[in-house]
């Protein structure tokens, strides 16, 4: 079994009783596979118990852990200690406030998230004895990489937009406006539009990428909302066709 | 202290708790719910189910199959009716959910496409690829978005329900934000909070399944029901305990022994056949699999490593193109953590504990013994699983009686009478006193990771895939030794805002609860049913034990075991057969 002992400099912060957010370093024992979430574990559970995160199924699907790792946003059960020498530094995700140590308030993503009604909007809704709708794979396609976002906020850590200015409704909740919009079943568009159309939405992406480049999930949330302002546009522009609602 | 007043009180936002969240908004807006979970809903561990949800969905399949398949996997300790009603109505809510948005994968032609599953005759698992419960959880969770009547109070910690008179009037629960108690109010309690897998050390459970719910409803006089039952699930990732669906078998994938020999056709799962077979070999039920490892193990068969004994899980002549279509979240995972990609190499693998089939006893309508508390999903213990639950019945399971749970929620809110104030303002303050006290004690020896640690391995040693008297015994001393040192922790922290030394050590007095009832009910069961295997009494023992083993709270010491007649309507006890025989 081979043990190696890495030292990990941790961002703190109890408002309780720090003025201002500090680093403590850990020196951590480290299994070879390890993940940086289990050097935390070891810390919790063998050296400070004071220390809080969040964590939970350690397999990348829940989204609990992510965080800043030598500058850089990863879920914290998917960065492996291999990838790593020397001193890793831990922080939590950005542009969100610290509620302590490495857990961020994220209220701020749960109402963008609820502003784009990400649920799927019928024509006429189906009883149950109508069966399920037809959606070829071809059909499911179209949106299924923009359904695996799991909320776990690294895109909203790295956007510089979102940074900048907080109004902005950010690339995972945007995603799934799309992702509602592109699914064959879906006419939820015209009222997504209200929230993805105005100036905190598609339009305040600078197109950096950051987001896409972060996301354990491949879900590419900058190319979704290139298409939204896309359709976006065309929406704009249809409106002043005659029939057009303007 | 903050007051919620609201009519139906969901415990844990998790598949069920958001399913019956929704069937109250959407039956009766007029009635309030509060929805409270220890995590965002998102982060529930539904969100870890892989394979699908089986219901019947094709023409070759019935309900009376689905029904056979899920009676004989459970070893007859199955509460027929519940199953009846399951079978029938797992079809609606996958229907449902598909309605709502899931993205369900599908045939060429736009129809829902199924998989096989361990256990089952005919294919009928949905599938979403291979993160079916991701996909449930969340849509179902976006889909909650809609409600305004949904009031959720997420990362909030329940600690304790609120009984007057036999009937349940609400919990009480710590802000994790702010450390501060709040008293919910109402007349139904809706506990959906998943399961405990935690208790053991090598699971794959995330750290959330600490069986929170059951324990709370253990300490208000609910017996917890068949919790001797525990599933190991036949392929897990050595050292994480990592979950590779069943659907790796299912889409054709073998188990080989050191020797690259498929082993299962020794264990009369065979014969061995290029392709699936339904109800053969790989595709058997998971706790014969899980104990064929075991055997197999004995003879000095599997593949020593430093995580323990493995097989091989061969995935090879699958193919690129449907390991990526079907099972990219397992080629993810095999290669992160084992460095094997399933596409080239083998995957080693070996049984880790999964699902507990035990839980809060209810009846048929999701109903506890105390009225106005119901509960769903893994917590709960209907019972459809019996000695064993198959594969894909559990996402099932938790839509049809989360829904359920709802339905009789509503109904009884209707009627029920008026709380006490001053009985419930009494339980309340206690509650709260007993944190405090906890905040307050100093001078404490022991540590949590310490307790849990010991739990941990004793639980391992004694309550596994194969057990024995001594073994059990052990594990029931040691066990409550942990329980009575447990009064002995300290907090380490004394901080309010987000202090997970608080909450761990609050998970850790739960799991202990649980554990106990596991090694005790075990203890008590001399025979072997399904999981729960006893090298002592290698028979089934139907004169005495086709009964429900029932697991009451003492405070003083281990709980008082009991049982419980299992309801059989048309299907009678016999050999469980599968391989070559069960064609």
């Amino acid at each position: 079994m081979s043990i190696r002992t890495i030292k990990l400099e941790v961002l703190r912060y109890r408002p309780e009783q720090d003025k201002e957010p500090f680093f403590q370093t850990y020196t951590v024992p480290c299994e070879e596979e390890w993940v940086v979430l289990d050097a935390l574990n070891h810390v919790k559970d063998e050296i400070d118990r004071t220390l809080s995160y969040r964590w939970s199924c350690h397999m990348f699907v829940c989204g609990s852990c992510g965080m800043v790792i030598n500058g850089e946003e990863k879920l914290g059960c998917k960065a492996f200690l291999r990838d790593y020498s020397g001193t890793i530094r831990i922080e939590p995700l950005r542009n969100f406030p610290i509620e302590r140590d490495l857990v961020i308030v994220q209220d701020d993503f749960i109402e963008k998230l609820t502003s784009v009604k990400p649920y799927l909007i019928p024509k006429e809704e189906k009883s149950i004895e109508q069966g399920t709708y037809k959606q070829t794979p071809t059909e499911l396609k179209t949106y299924k990489q923009y359904s695996m976002c799991m909320n776990c906020l690294l895109c909203y850590s790295a956007c510089p937009q979102y940074g900048l200015e907080s109004e902005f409704i950010g690339p995972a909740a945007l995603a799934l406006a799309h992702r509602y919009n592109t699914d064959s079943r879906d006419v939820g568009r015209s009222a997504r539009e209200d929230m993805a159309a105005a100036h905190e939405g598609v339009w305040a992406c600078s197109f950096v990428g950051a987001c896409s480049q972060v996301c354990p999930k491949d879900v590419d949330p900058a190319g979704a909302i290139q298409q939204l302002k896309f359709s976006s546009a065309v929406d704009y522009l249809t409106s002043y066709l005659p029939g057009g609602k303007r | 202290m903050q007051v919620v007043n609201a009519d139906v009180i969901v415990v844990g936002a998790g598949g069920a708790g958001l399913r019956a969240a929704i069937e109250v908004a959407e039956r009766s807006p007029e009635l309030s719910v509060a929805l409270i979970s220890k995590v965002y809903p998102m982060r529930s561990h539904t969100c870890a189910a892989e394979g699908g949800a089986a219901a019947v969905a094709k023409s070759d399949d019935s309900l009376e199959y689905h029904f056979n398949d899920t009676v004989a996997g459970g070893d007859w300790l199955t509460d027929q009716d519940a199953v009846d009603l399951f079978v029938n109505e797992i079809p609606k809510e996958l229907t449902q959910l598909e309605h709502w948005g899931c993205p369900w994968s599908r045939e060429s032609a736009g129809d829902i496409a199924v998989r096989p599953f361990g256990g089952m005759k005919i294919m009928r698992t949905w599938y979403a690829a291979d993160k079916t419960g991701f996909h449930m959880l969340h849509t179902l969770f976006q889909t909650s978005l809609k409600y305004p009547s949904i009031k959720r109070f997420d990362e909030h910690y329940t600690t304790d329900l609120l009984v007057d008179d036999g009937r349940c009037y609400g919990c009480t629960a710590i802000e994790m934000r702010t450390g501060q108690m709040k008293s919910f109010r109402g007349k139904a309690v809706i506990i959906c909070s998943g399961g405990a897998g935690r208790i053991f050390p090598f699971t794959t459970n995330g750290a959330i399944k600490t069986g929170d719910g059951m324990a709370m409803a253990y300490r208000a006089g609910v017996p917890l029901k068949d919790m001797e039952f525990v599933q190991y699930h036949p392929t897990g990732l050595p050292g994480s305990g990592i979950l590779l669906t069943e659907g790796c078998r299912g889409e054709g994938g073998f188990l080989l022994n050191k020797d690259g020999y498929r082993y299962l056709q020794d264990y009369g799962l065979g014969p061995a056949s290029d392709k699936p077979v339904l109800k053969a070999m790989e595709l058997g039920p998971r706790d014969r699999l899980s104990q064929a490892f075991w055997q197999e193990a004995k003879k000095g068969r599997t593949i020593e490593t430093k995580w323990g004994d493995v097989i091989h899980l061969d995935m090879r002549h699958l193919g690129e193109k449907l390991i990526n279509e079907r099972l990219p979240l397992v080629r993810d995972l095999a290669r992160s953590y084992v460095n094997a990609d399933p596409v080239t190499d083998l995957v080693p693998v070996r049984p880790v504990v999964h699902y507990m089939m035990g839980g809060i006893h209810t009846d048929i309508n999701a109903a506890t013994p105390i009225d106005g508390l119901y509960a769903a999903g893994e917590c709960a213990c209907v019972s459809i699983n019996g000695a064993n639950r198959l594969g894909s019945n559990s996402l099932g399971e938790l839509l049809v009686f989360g829904a359920r749970a709802a339905r009789f929620a509503i109904e009884h809110v209707k009627t029920a009478p008026t709380a006490r104030d001053e009985v419930i303002d009494a339980q309340v303050n206690d509650a709260k006193g007993r944190i405090d006290a906890l905040y307050k004690r100093t001078g404490g020896k022991e540590r949590v990771a310490d307790l849990r640690k010991i739990m941990n391995s004793t639980l391992e040693d004694g309550c596994g895939i194969y057990r024995d008297e001594a073994g059990l015994k052990s594990s029931c001393e040691i066990v409550a030794d942990v329980r009575s040192r447990y009064k002995d922790i300290n907090l380490e922290d004394k901080s309010h805002v987000y202090n997970t030394d608080l909450y761990q050590t609050l998970e850790l007095g739960a799991m202990i609860e649980v554990a106990q009832t596991v090694a005790e009910s075990a203890l008590y069961r001399t025979e072997s049913r399904g999981a729960h295997q006893r090298l002592d009494f290698p028979e089934r023992d139907d004169t005495n034990f086709l009964k429900h083993s029932m697991a009451f709270f003492n405070p003083n010491g281990a709980p008082r075991v009991d049982y419980h007649e299992v309801i059989i309507t048309k299907s009678q006890p016999a050999k469980r057969v599968y391989g070559g025989q069960a064609a």
